[in-house]
C-alpha cells in the first residue's frame, strides 16, 4: 500500500514480522499497541510464559516508538532531557531512563542506546516528538522518528544465549547486561543486539532493518528449535514483566502530557523511579520541581510491590488500610507462576508504602459463575523484583 | 578593570532598569546597571535624525509614568520639567472638521454636538471609573489564580475588589460585561461621532496586534487610562531629557550605570546565577541579575534554553511579539498646516473606527495598511532645540506595519510605506510633502534591529489580555522571579507592561526586597 | 406543511393558562415540557405553520427532507433527553464519520473516527502535528470538563449580595481554584486567545490548523484571528454523543426529529401547541405579564409568559416600550446578534464525486470544508465586516443521507452547506435582494463544483438562506444562529444582559428561555431547562406534580 492516503482502510500498521506472527497466531488474538496490530497470545499463555522462564521466547517489539537523537550536542541534550546522567554512558551502552516535564511529572520511561559519541536512540511506549523537538531548542541536535526504520525482536529466556550461539553469535558470550553489540547472523546480515529486556531473565533484544526482519525471525526459529524457542504474545510478557516488577506507561502511570486529570501525573519518586534522579548533573527538566517536592515533602504517592494472600489475582482493586481507609490502587496484578505468589504493583498514598505494617487489605471482586465473591485479603509491601534469578546477570551466560 | 563589589546587576538602563536600580539602591543594594547603548534611557530617547533636527526616536508622549518612582526618586529635583502636563488631542479631519479633546482624556470636547457631548461624558466617566479599578493592580506583583496566589498582595487585591464593589451594582455589572469586549462595539453602542469613535479605536489598539473589532480591545484602553487618568505629558527637552533626569536621580541613590556594556551571556554554576559576561569578554561576578530587556532574549539567548525546562522554553517561545508600529520623522522647512489644527496638540488621523479596522486587516497578512492610521507629535511646536529656527519636526507613530512583511522589507517596501503615510498626511495637511527637507523612516523591523525590540514589539511582548497579569510575560514567570535562583525579570515584558513607565522595574524591586 | 404530531386544538379563549410559551423551537419545547410535567397547564404558540424553530426539518423537494437550519447534533444535554424521555418519543442520534478539508493543490486533510487513522493522516502533512494533536485534544478536553458542569446551572449575579448569588459565586470560585494555579492560568489564557494563536502553539501545518479552527468560527461574527474564538471552539466541543465528548452526530430524520420528539413528549404530558399563532405583543398589566396578543388580535391569558424568542425580538419587537424599564431596553438594544452565516440546502440525485478523495474514503460521510488556510478564513471574515458575503466562503458541508436512510429516497441525497460569512445587511446597510441571494448561492455552488466537477448537474433543488431568510422564517434577529453572539460580554452572567441572566425578565412573570440566555445556542436545550428550573423554583404555591429534572451528570 504505497498510497499514504489509504491508511483508513487499515488504520493499524503491521510490523515487519507480521507475516510470521499472523501464521503463528492460531486464535487470531490481536490487539492494537502503539498503532500496530500485535498478538495478545499465540494460543496458550501459560506455555508462552513458561517459555520465557524455561527456554526461549520471541516477542515483537517493533511497535516501540524509536527516536534517533544525533548531533554534537546529543549528550548535553539528553542530560537536559532525562533524569539520569548521560555524559558518563559508554558507547555501546544502554540505559533505562525516564523524562519529566517542568513539574517533575514523568512523561515516559524508556531505553536509551548509545551508538557512538554523538548518536543515540531512545525507545519508548508513547509518542513524544513535539516534546523532544521543543527540548532541542538551543542544542545542536537532530531528532527523528525511526520507528518504521527499525524492526525489533525480543529474545528472552534461559536458553536465549544458546539460541544466539546456535545462530552464529557466540561472541555475545561477553556481552554484559545493558550493553549492545553488532553481530552478523548468517543469512540475516548485521544485527544490533542489546542485552536488555522486560522479563528480569536472561534475554536480548535484536534490532534490524525491516527488510531483514523475516530473515531474522526464520533464522532464530531454526537456530532455536533445539532450545525450545516459541513466539509469545503480550499477555505472557505481561506476567513476566510483573514478576520482574517493571512498570509500564498507561498501566502503572499516566504520561503527564496525556493525563486529562491533572492529579494523575506522578513524579519519579511516586512511581519508584527515585533512584534515577541525578540532582547533581546540572539542569534537567523537572529538577527544580523534584527538588522542591522532596524538600517540602509534597510527594503524595509511592509505587510498591505487594504480596497478597490467597491466589486470586487482584487486578484493578482498591487497597485499604485496616479495612476502611482507602490508601491506594492496584495497577497490575497476577498470580505468579514462577514465584507461586499472588503479586501486584500498587500505588499507595504516602506514608503507607512504608508504615502500613500488616494492615493493608486488598478488596477483590472475583467473578465466579455469574456471581461476585468479595474478598478482603491481607497484603504486605515487598521488594521488587518479585523474581530476580542470578542467570539474568551471569556473564558469560549459562547455556540454559 | 577591577570589579567593584556589586550585589546586583541590572541589564538595561531603560525606565524600568532605572526605576528598579533606584528602588533597590534606596533599599540598600549595591547596584550596577549595564546598558548596551551609549546612553541610558532605552525607549526614552531623543536623537538627531538630520542635521539640526531632533525627535523622540521611539516613545514620544508620556501617559503612565510611575508615580511611586516620581515621588521616591524625585527626578524633578534632577532637572525634569514638564513642557506639557496635559496635552490636548485633535482628531484630524480631511475636511478641516477637527475634533479637539482637552483635559484628562477629553474632559472637554467642545466640537461635539450637545447630545454627543453628553454621551461622551457618560462613556468617558465610565471608562475612567473602570480604569480606576485596575489601577491598584499596576503596582503589585501579579497575583496567581489558585491557593496562596495573592501572597503579599492581599491589600492591593482587596483595594481592587473594593473598588469594583464601590462601583455599585450597575457599574460593576457593566465592568464585568465590558472587560473583554471590543472597543468598536462600545463606541457603536455609545457614540455616533466618527471622529471620536476613530480616536477611541485608535487609542485602544495603539501598539497592539488588534483591531477595534477584536474582542479584548477595550481592556487596552482601560490599561492606558489606568496610568495618568488620561493625561498626556511631554517633558521639556523630550524623552531624552526625561531619561537623563531619571538617570541622575538614580545615580544619586548610589547605583552605578555603565553604558556601552552589552551583556552577552548570563553565567550560572548549573544551579544559580553567578554573574554576567560582557561583549568583549569581561566577566562580572554577582549573585543577582535583573534583566529589563526582552524576556525571550534574556532566557533563551543570554541564559540559554538548556538552563531552563522545556515547558518554560515553550511558553517563552510562544510569547507573541508582533510589532505593528512604524515611526516616521519629518524635517520641515516651515510649520505644516493641518487645516487649522493646533500643532501643539497630539494629532490623530483615524477617521473612523471602521477605518482603523480596515487598516488592521493588512497586518494580519503581513502587509502594511494602504491607509495607515497615525499619531503625530511636534516637539518643535513646543520648544526650541528640536529644529532650526522657523523649521519644524514631526514625530509620527503609524500603524499597522508588520514586522515580517510578505515579500520582505526591501527598499521598495520602505518607500511604499513612506508614501502611504505621506499620502495620509498630504490629505490632512495639503502641501506638507513639499515642506519636507529630510526624513527618517523606522519600519517595524528597523525598530527591532536598532533597539533590540524583538519582533518590533515596543512592549517586549504584545499588550493583549492573554499576555497580561499572571500571564505576562508567560505563565510561571509572571512574578518577576525566574526558575533560576538569582535571575529576575523586570522589563516591559513583565507586568504591567511597557510605555514610559518604570512600573515593572519598581514592582520587581519591591518583590526582590520582599524576597530578600 | 403539517407533518407534526402536534395537536392544534385551540383552548377556549376564556381560559387562563398557567404558562404560555412563545415559540416552538427546541428551547421553548424543553421549558414547556418540564412545566407540563410539573402539572402546569401549558400552551406553546408558534408563528409558523410548522414547529421546530431552528431545529426543523421540512420537505422542500418531493421526498427529500432537509435540516433547514441546524444540521448536526451534539450539544443537546443528555440529562434532558432522559428527563423528557425523548428516545421513547422518537429521538435517535447517529454518530457520523470523519471529515476532510480540501486543499487547493488537490490534496486534503482528513479526520477519522479512528485515532490511529487520524494520526497517520496528520503525519502525511506533518509528523510533528500528528503527535501534537494528542496534547491538543487533551488540553481542549480539560477545558470542556471545566465548562460542562456550568451548563445546567443558573449563573449568579456577581454584583448581588443575595445569599444564593454569593454562594453560586463561591461555587464558581471553588470550581476554578480547584484547577490549581498553573492550569487555571492556562485556562484564562485559552479563553482570551484567538484560535489562530492557540493553534500556532501546537501545529505547523496550515490545512490542519484550518480544519481544527472550524469549530471556533461557526456561527460567530469573528474571524479565527479574533481573540475569544478559542472559547467558541470549546462551545462546539463540550457536547458529546453517548459520552464521547466532542463528537457530533445526526438526529435520525433530520434536526426536526429533535423538536418532533420534544413536541410528542410535551403533548404526552398534557401540553398544547398552536401553530400559525404569531404573537404580536406580550401583554403586561401593572408590571406583570398576563398573556399574549396574537397578530389576529386574539388574546391569550396566562399566569406567566415564557419567551423562547431572542431577547431583541422579545423586548424590542413584541412589547410595548412603556412596559419595560428603559435602562433594560437600552441594554437589549446593545445586545449583539449580528448574523454571520448563510445556508444552502440542496437536494441531489447522486453523491458528488470529490476528485481529491480516494475511492471508498469514509470522509464523504462527514463534514467537508474547502478553506485550507486560516488566512482564507480570516479574509472571508474581512468581507463580512464591510457588509459583503465572502467571495471565497468558508463551508461546513455534509451529506446526512449517507448516514441516515430516512431523509431521501435511495439514490437521492440531502446536502447541507453551512456558509460563512454572510452579513445581515449589505454594504451601506442595504437590505438583501433576490439577486444578491442568488449571487451568494452561486458563489457557494461554484466553490463545491471546483472540488467536485459535475456536482451542479446533480442538483435537484436548492434552498438558499441568508440571515434575511433566517430572520423572516425562524425569527432570529439579524439571522444570528445563537440568538446572540458568543463573546464574553454576552456569556454566563452577562447573557443576555447583566443583571438578567437568571431567566427572569424585567417584568414579573415574564421569563426568557431561548438561546439568548445562558449557556447559549447550538441546540443544547439547556436554556429551556434552566428557565423551567427557575420558574418552578419561584412558584410559591408549588406544583401539583414533581417532574424529573436532573442536575448535570458529574464529570469524573
Amino acid at each position: 500500500m504505497t498510497d499514504q492516503r489509504h491508511h483508513f482502510r487499515q488504520p493499524l500498521q503491521r510490523s515487519p514480522f507480521h507475516p510470521r506472527i499472523e501464521a503463528a497466531n492460531v486464535l487470531n488474538a490481536w490487539a492494537p499497541w502503539a498503532g500496530y496490530t500485535t498478538a495478545l497470545n499465540f494460543g496458550d499463555v501459560a506455555m508462552e510464559h513458561s517459555a520465557i522462564r524455561s527456554t526461549a521466547s520471541v516477542y515483537d517489539v517493533s511497535p516501540m516508538i524509536k527516536y534517533a537523537i544525533e548531533g554534537p550536542d546529543a549528550v548535553a541534550y539528553l542530560d537536559r532531557l532525562t533524569l539520569r546522567r548521560v555524559a558518563g554512558m559508554p558507547v555501546g551502552g544502554v540505559q533505562y531512563t525516564a523524562w519529566c516535564n517542568d513539574a517533575g511529572h514523568v512523561l515516559d520511561d524508556g531505553t536509551l542506546f548509545r551508538f557512538d559519541e554523538t548518536r543515540f536512540r531512545l525507545c519508548c511506549q508513547e509518542r513524544h516528538l513535539p516534546w523532544l523537538l521543543d527540548s532541542a531548542i538551543g542544542f545542536d541536535v537532530t531528532i527523528r522518528d525511526v520507528t518504521e526504520e527499525v524492526a525489533g525482536l525480543s529474545l528472552q529466556g534461559p536458553t536465549s544465549f544458546a539460541v544466539l550461539k546456535a545462530a552464529g553469535a557466540a561472541e555475545l558470550a561477553d556481552l554484559k547486561p545493558f550493553r549492545m553489540a553488532e553481530v552478523r547472523l548468517g543469512p540475516v546480515g548485521p544485527v544490533t543486539v542489546s542485552r536488555t529486556g522486560f522479563t528480569a531473565d536472561l534475554g536480548y533484544e535484536l534490532w534490524v532493518a525491516p527488510e531483514r526482519a523475516l530473515d531474522l525471525w526464520d533464522h532464530l526459529m531454526i537456530s532455536g528449535r533445539l532450545h525450545g524457542i516459541r513466539p509469545v504474545g503480550t499477555e505472557a510478557l505481561n506476567i513476566a514483566r510483573i514478576e520482574a516488577g517493571f512498570i509500564t506507561a498507561n498501566a502503572d502511570f499516566v504520561c503527564a502530557e496525556h493525563a486529562l486529570r491533572p492529579d494523575r501525573a506522578r513524579q519519579p519518586d511516586e512511581i519508584g523511579l527515585d533512584w534515577m534522579v541525578d540532582l547533581d548533573k546540572g539542569p534537567f527538566n523537572g529538577r527544580a520541581a523534584i527538588r522542591a517536592a522532596r524538600r517540602d515533602r509534597t510527594l503524595k504517592w509511592a509505587l510498591v510491590g505487594l504480596d497478597i494472600e490467597g491466589n486470586i489475582s487482584a487486578e484493578g482493586s482498591i487497597v485499604y488500610l485496616g479495612g476502611r481507609k482507602e490508601v491506594g490502587q492496584i495497577t497490575a496484578a497476577v498470580w505468579s507462576p514462577t514465584t507461586k505468589r499472588n503479586i501486584a504493583l500498587a500505588q499507595l498514598l504516602r506514608p503507607w508504602h512504608r508504615d502500613a505494617g500488616d494492615k493493608l487489605r486488598v478488596e477483590i471482586y472475583a467473578l465466579r459463575e455469574l456471581q461476585y465473591h468479595k474478598l478482603m485479603l491481607p497484603a504486605r509491601v515487598v521488594k521488587r523484583p518479585f523474581f530476580n534469578p542470578p542467570r539474568r546477570r551471569a556473564t558469560p551466560p549459562a547455556m540454559f | 578593570m577591577p570589579t567593584p563589589s556589586f550585589d546586583t546587576i541590572i541589564i538595561g538602563a531603560g525606565l524600568n532598569g532605572l526605576a528598579c536600580a533606584g528602588r533597590l539602591a534606596q533599599g540598600g543594594a549595591k547596584v550596577l546597571v549595564l546598558e548596551a547603548a551609549d546612553q541610558p534611557g532605552g525607549g526614552a530617547l531623543t536623537a538627531e535624525f538630520a542635521p539640526g533636527y531632533r525627535v523622540d526616536r521611539l516613545a514620544h508622549l508620556v501617559t503612565h509614568l510611575d508615580g511611586r518612582m516620581l515621588s521616591a526618586l524625585k527626578p524633578e529635583a534632577h532637572g525634569l520639567n514638564w513642557a506639557v502636563k496635559s496635552m490636548p488631542t485633535t482628531v484630524l479631519s480631511a475636511e478641516g472638521r477637527h475634533l479637539t479633546l482637552t483635559g484628562a482624556y477629553g474632559a472637554s470636547a467642545p466640537g461635539l454636538d450637545p447630545r454627543e457631548a453628553r454621551r461622551w461624558a457618560d462613556l468617558r466617566a465610565r471608562l475612567l471609573r473602570h480604569a480606576e479599578v485596575l489601577r491598584p493592580l499596576r503596582e503589585i506583583t501579579p497575583p496567581l489564580p489558585g491557593k496562596g496566589g495573592a501572597k503579599g498582595n492581599v491589600v492591593a487585591l482587596g483595594k481592587a475588589g473594593l473598588a469594583l464593589r464601590r462601583l455599585g451594582r450597575e457599574e460593576m455589572q457593566e465592568f464585568l460585561r465590558m472587560i473583554l469586549i471590543n472597543v468598536h462595539d462600545v463606541t457603536e453602542e455609545s457614540l455616533t461621532d466618527d471622529r471620536l469613535r476613530g480616536l477611541l479605536a485608535f487609542d485602544a489598539t495603539l501598539g497592539a496586534f488588534l483591531g477595534p473589532r477584536s474582542p479584548n480591545s477595550l481592556f487596552l484602553l482601560w490599561h492606558r487610562l489606568s496610568g495618568d487618568a488620561g493625561h498626556i505629558r511631554w517633558p521639556s527637552g523630550g524623552m531624552g531629557a526625561l531619561a537623563a533626569a531619571v538617570t541622575r536621580a538614580v545615580e544619586a541613590t548610589g547605583a552605578e550605570i555603565r553604558c556601552k556594556a552589552r551583556v552577552e551571556r548570563l553565567l550560572t554554576d548549573g544551579d544559580r546565577i553567578t554573574g554576567v559576561r560582557l561583549e568583549g569578554g569581561e566577566e562580572i561576578t554577582v549573585s543577582r541579575v535583573i534583566s529589563t530587556i526582552n524576556p525571550r532574549t534574556t532566557l533563551l539567548d543570554l541564559l540559554g534554553a538548556r538552563e531552563i525546562d522545556t515547558g518554560l522554553v515553550r511558553r517563552v517561545s510562544n510569547i507573541r511579539m508582533r510589532g505593528t508600529t512604524a515611526k516616521l520623522h519629518l524635517a520641515l522647512r516651515e510649520a505644516p498646516e493641518f487645516l487649522g489644527a493646533d500643532l501643539r496638540h497630539r494629532l490623530v488621523i483615524a477617521p473612523s473606527s471602521e477605518a482603523v479596522e480596515l487598516a488592521f486587516n493588512a497586518v494580519k497578512y503581513g502587509e502594511f495598511s494602504a491607509e495607515p492610521v497615525m499619531e503625530i507629535m511636534s516637539p518643535s511646536a513646543h520648544e526650541a532645540g528640536f529644529a532650526p529656527e522657523g523649521h519644524h519636526v514631526l514625530s509620527i507613530v503609524a500603524q499597522y506595519v508588520p514586522f515580517v512583511r510578505r515579500g520582505g522589507w526591501d527598499a521598495g517596501a520602505r518607500d511604499g510605506l513612506k508614501a502611504a503615510i505621506m499620502a495620509r498626511l498630504e490629505a490632512h495637511a495639503p502641501g506638507i510633502g513639499a515642506l519636507v527637507t529630510a526624513s527618517e523612516l523606522l519600519a517595524t523591523p528597523d525598530i527591532a534591529d536598532r533597539h533590540g525590540l524583538v519582533g518590533g514589539s515596543w512592549h517586549q511582548g504584545d499588550l493583549a489580555v492573554e499576555q497580561m497579569l499572571f500571564m505576562r510575560p508567560a505563565i510561571g514567570i509572571a512574578r518577576y522571579a525566574t526558575p533560576v535562583p538569582g535571575l529576575w525579570l523586570a522589563g516591559a515584558g513583565s507586568h504591567p507592561g511597557g510605555g514610559i513607565s518604570g512600573a515593572a522595574g519598581w514592582n520587581a524591586a519591591n518583590e526582590i526586597l520582599g524576597a530578600a | 406543511m403539517k407533518d407534526t404530531a402536534a395537536s392544534t386544538v385551540p383552548g377556549p379563549s376564556s381560559r387562563t393558562w398557567d404558562a404560555v410559551v412563545v415559540g416552538a423551537g427546541h428551547n421553548g419545547l424543553v421549558a414547556a415540557s418540564y412545566l407540563a410535567r410539573s402539572g402546569l397547564d401549558v400552551l406553546v404558540v408558534e408563528k409558523n405553520e410548522w414547529i421546530g424553530g431552528a431545529a426543523v426539518s421540512r420537505e422542500l423537494h418531493p421526498g427529500v427532507t432537509y435540516s433547514n437550519c441546524s444540521y448536526v447534533f451534539s450539544l443537546f444535554r443528555p440529562e434532558i433527553m432522559r428527563d423528557l424521555d425523548l428516545p421513547a418519543h422518537g429521538l435517535q442520534v447517529l454518530p457520523y464519520e470523519s471529515g476532510a478539508v480540501f486543499k487547493r493543490d488537490g490534496g486534503y486533510v482528513a479526520m477519522y473516527r479512528d485515532h490511529e487513522a487520524t494520526r497517520r493522516e496528520f503525519a502525511r502533512h506533518s509528523p510533528r502535528d500528528a503527535e501534537s494533536y494528542d496534547r491538543y485534544s487533551r488540553d481542549i478536553m480539560r477545558y470542556c470538563r471545566f465548562i460542562r458542569p456550568l451548563l445546567m446551572r443558573t449563573p449568579p449575579d456577581p454584583a448581588s449580595f443575595k445569599l444564593r448569588d454569593m454562594s453560586e459565586m463561591a461555587y464558581l470560585a471553588r470550581h476554578f481554584l480547584a484547577l490549581g494555579s498553573e492550569d487555571a492560568a492556562e485556562m484564562v489564557r485559552f479563553w482570551t486567545m484567538s484560535i489562530s494563536d492557540f493553534l500556532d502553539e501546537y501545529f505547523e501545518n496550515e490545512a490542519i490548523k484550518s480544519y481544527l479552527a472550524v469549530s471556533s468560527i461557526i456561527g460567530t461574527a469573528l474571524g479565527p484571528m479574533s481573540p475569544g474564538t478559542a472559547y467558541v471552539l470549546l462551545h462546539h466541543y463540550m457536547g458529546d454523543v453517548d459520552g464521547n465528548i466532542g463528537a457530533w452526530g445526526y438526529a435520525r430524520g433530520g434536526m426536526g426529529a429533535v423538536t418532533k420528539a420534544l413536541a410528542s413528549s410535551f403533548l404526552a404530558a398534557g401540553g398544547t401547541i398552536r401553530e400559525n399563532a404569531p404573537v404580536a405583543r406580550i401583554k403586561v398589566r401593572e408590571g406583570r405579564a398576563e398573556g399574549v396578543v396574537l397578530e389576529d388580535g386574539e388574546e391569550i391569558r396566562a399566569r406567566r409568559v415564557i419567551s423562547s424568542m431572542d431577547v431583541k425580538r422579545t423586548f424590542l419587537g413584541c412589547m410595548d416600550p412603556s412596559d419595560v424599564p428603559a435602562p433594560f431596553l437600552e441594554k437589549v438594544r446593545n445586545f449583539k446578534s449580528r448574523g454571520s452565516s448563510g445556508k444552502l440546502n440542496i437536494a441531489l440525485d447522486g453523491v458528488p464525486e470529490f476528485t481529491a478523495l480516494p475511492e471508498g474514503s469514509p470522509c464523504i460521510q462527514g463534514d467537508l470544508h474547502f478553506t485550507d488556510t486560516l488566512e482564507r478564513m480570516e479574509r472571508a471574515y474581512d468581507e463580512w465586516k464591510i457588509g459583503r458575503w465572502s467571495s471565497d466562503p468558508f463551508q461546513d458541508t455534509m451529506i446526512p443521507t449517507l448516514t441516515d436512510p430516512t431523509m431521501a429516497p435511495p439514490g437521492q441525497h440531502f446536502m447541507s452547506c453551512f456558509v460563512q460569512y454572510c452579513p445581515p445587511r449589505l454594504e451601506g446597510g442595504r437590505e438583501w435582494t433576490e439577486n444578491d441571494r442568488d449571487a451568494f448561492g452561486k458563489a457557494v455552488l461554484d466553490q463545491i463544483e471546483d472540488y467536485a466537477p459535475g456536482f451542479k448537474n446533480r442538483v435537484l433543488h436548492v434552498e438558499v438562506r441568508t440571515p434575511r431568510e433566517l430572520e423572516a422564517e425562524v425569527g432570529l434577529t439579524d439571522g444570528n444562529i445563537f440568538q446572540g453572539e458568543l463573546t464574553f460580554d454576552q456569556l454566563l452572567f452577562n447573557r443576555p444582559v447583566p443583571g438578567y441572566a437568571q431567566y427572569r425578565g424585567p417584568v414579573d412573570e415574564l421569563w426568557m428561555c431561548g438561546s439568548s440566555t445562558h449557556p447559549g445556542g447550538g441546540v443544547m436545550g439547556a436554556p429551556g431547562r434552566n428557565a423551567a428550573a427557575e420558574i418552578l423554583r419561584g412558584m410559591k404555591a408549588g406544583t401539583t406534580k414533581k417532574t424529573e429534572m436532573r442536575d448535570a451528570y458529574p464529570v469524573i
